[in-house]
């Protein structure tokens, strides 16, 4: 299956353009990056895509072995970039995929010319002195959650489908799998994502990278992005006073003046 | 039948009714906060659900702070995003923390009002009690997932029997190649009905068995498993193939089952440079010998069924295999492969014999292979089993 079914990939911007890779977090798909990507459509060749498991992608093909820790994701990226031809990519990961870029940017530097860490974190919970924020307890809670609204996934199809007037449903190009994928899946995914620990990688950076940070997040609070702009050598720290774990749909402009400022500095 | 005046009493009374107490005793929670999620505004039924002040929530606390940890991370990474993206949320399954520490748990409805700019201003939240709604989905979903475990271990049980009913190879047998293929019909999730047996009696005597068990699935299996070792166990007492098949057919009858078999039994002595056979076919396609130089032909008589009928004969056909000389075994999954409307036939089948030969292992996956590029869906079990008398002793 090529890389376009597989991860669902869209492409727009001038194809000789520098290219910028945006990968999204836990529990949606690309449409996160609705309100920024196309702010750099003039300059770049923008490239969204969903990862495996999760939106558009080839459900078919998730394999929970492969995808077992981040590395399988971050072996996705790099033969993503691989067969569409990426070269000097700017990567611009949010949550989960923060890291994923730091696995990938790790395993093949020459790839990368740039990373964007939108709310990274390297490990969420607690241990020894490292405040990631959570405990196993929590992590089983989201769990719990997920269980719950797991009875909802086939039905919630429907009012998008049918586009019922009364429920302002997403714009044409946005699909019914927006936050929804199959619960199976996403339970796994959850699990990988929130019991990873990738603190060790941080210091293996040698891309340029810029550490976008919201004032107030819960999921990666502050000074969880601040260890990480601390463990990786040379890395620069942006501070949004935006709310929420979400800065590209909070506060969009401020996310693409952040990682635009970022382009032009580096 | 309410009279017309009280009907007209309920009226007065429901326009008397001031919005402040539809609000505020509406039989659900209703919040309003500014876009990243502070309280601004509580009506009094969430207050009482809760136990919490107005003036502990109102300017001072988030939306996602009110929820269990868990949901707080799954408001960060589903309720927020679905928002900002859709503009509501609907029938999200959260718990509300409640002020002596015990949980709520509720269905959550929301919607995002924008300024006409699309500056977003506003979230109504509306909250429902589903405390016993989410005990019967939790049960809902634990028999889900019970299902879908018992379904997988009924996976690997089907794919456990299946192994222990074939044989991985054929044993070596001295001055005798052989060769076996079995392809399940299907995706290989049940157990089919088509088995080998190849076993030793005595020294340079052999006994093969093919056969095919009517039906699918366990009862299949657990036939199958009963025939092959009942042959097993009568092929030592019994020297003809005939006798042993009149035996099994008294023993399937003997029992209380309406399933029955089609059986080839193949008994190989050696003799001199060649193999004695002796076979007895109930009815199981006959057997097909190949010679160097002549055409192919058929060997045996295809017989009755086994298990279905009381009173039957069941008859030994005998031949000498000679040096160079090969025969081939098949189940019916082999000639009745379909294509649309077109079978692969037994014409087919000595035809494609012929130009195969006279190897073993060539003819059993030939065969294989032309079957699975002829057929146009696997309806059927397919096996085969090959020998063939090499013309030289091998060295050693």
């Amino acid at each position: 299956m090529d890389a376009g079914a597989r991860w669902n990939v869209h492409q727009s911007g001038p194809e000789g353009g520098p290219v910028l890779l945006f990968a999204h977090g836990f529990g949606c798909d690309q449409h996160m990056w609705r309100h920024v990507a196309g702010a750099f459509e003039d300059e770049f060749r923008v490239v969204l895509f969903d990862l495996a498991g999760s939106g558009g992608s080839d459900l078919a093909s998730y394999d929970p072995d492969r995808y077992a820790s981040l590395r399988g994701h971050a072996e996705d990226v790099l033969e993503l970039c691989d067969e569409l031809g990426l070269e000097d990519v700017t990567f611009i990961g949010h949550s989960v995929s923060a890291m994923i870029g730091v696995l990938a940017a790790v395993a093949e530097p020459s790839r990368f010319a740039r990373l964007v860490l939108v709310g990274p974190s390297p490990r969420y919970t607690d241990v020894d002195d490292y405040r990631g924020g959570f405990s196993a307890e929590d992590i089983d809670g989201l769990l719990e959650s997920l269980d719950d609204n797991y009875l909802g996934w086939a039905e919630s199809m429907a009012p998008v489908i049918m586009g019922n007037a009364d429920r302002p449903t997403l714009g044409a190009e946005l699909t019914s799998s927006f936050c929804r994928t199959d619960p199976e899946v996403a339970r796994h995914f959850a699990r990988v994502t929130f019991t990873s620990d990738n603190r060790a990688d941080l210091h293996q950076v040698t891309t340029p990278t810029l550490v976008l940070q919201c004032r107030e997040d819960v999921i990666a609070p502050q000074h969880v992005g601040e260890y990480v702009h601390q463990a990786i050598p040379g890395s620069r720290l942006t501070v949004l006073d935006a709310t929420g774990h979400c800065p590209n749909l909070s506060a969009p402009d401020a996310t693409t003046a952040a990682i635009a400022d970022f382009l032009r500095g580096t | 039948m309410p009279s017309r005046d009280a009907y007209g009493d309920f009226r007065a009374a429901l326009l008397a009714d001031d919005p402040d107490k539809l609000y505020d005793q509406a039989p659900c929670g209703y919040l309003s906060t500014t876009s990243d999620g502070l309280v601004v505004k509580v009506n009094q039924t969430f207050l009482t659900w809760t136990g919490l002040a107005r003036d502990d929530l109102v300017g001072q606390r988030r939306f996602a702070e009110l929820l269990t940890v868990g949901g707080r991370m799954y408001h960060e990474t589903h309720f927020a995003p679905m928002l900002h993206l859709q503009g509501a949320v609907r029938e999200m399954a959260l718990d509300v923390l409640l002020a002596d520490g015990e949980t709520l748990p509720v269905l959550v409805n929301a919607v995002l009002e924008r300024a006409p700019d699309g500056t977003p201003l506003v979230v109504r939240v509306a909250l429902f009690d589903a405390t016993e709604r989410r005990q019967y989905e939790r049960e809902l979903l634990r028999a889900r997932r019970s299902a879908e475990a018992a379904e997988t271990r009924a996976l690997a049980l089907a794919r456990t029997l299946q192994q222990t009913l074939i044989p991985p190879e054929p044993p070596e047998i001295p001055g005798l190649d052989v060769a076996a293929v079995y392809r399940p019909a299907g995706d290989g999730a049940e157990v089919g009905g088509d088995f080998y047996d190849v076993f030793q009696v005595t020294d340079d005597d052999w006994v093969f068995v093919l056969g095919d068990v009517s039906g699918k699935g366990v009862d299949a299996a657990v036939l199958t498993s009963l025939i092959r070792y009942s042959v097993r166990g009568l092929a030592i007492r019994m020297a003809e193939p005939s006798d042993v098949l009149r035996e099994l057919n008294s023993l399937l009858l003997a029992r209380d089952v309406s399933r029955f078999c089609t059986l080839a039994l193949l008994r190989l002595a050696r003799v001199g440079a060649g193999w004695r056979l002796e076979a007895s076919f109930g009815g199981h396609p006959p057997a097909v010998v190949l010679r160097p130089g002549a055409r192919s032909l058929r060997f045996g008589a295809s017989g009755f069924l086994v298990g279905v009928f009381d009173d039957v004969e069941f008859t030994t056909s005998r031949l000498v295999l000679g040096p160079g000389e090969s025969l081939v075994l098949y189940t019916d999954g082999v000639t009745d492969a379909q294509n649309g409307d077109a079978h692969f036939g037994e014409e087919r089948l000595m035809d494609l014999l012929e130009v195969l030969g006279p190897h073993p292992d060539s003819l059993v996956r030939g065969v294989l292979a032309e079957i699975l590029d002829f057929q146009d869906q696997p309806r059927d079990d397919i096996a085969m089993l090959a020998v063939h008398v090499p013309t030289e002793e091998p060295p050693g």
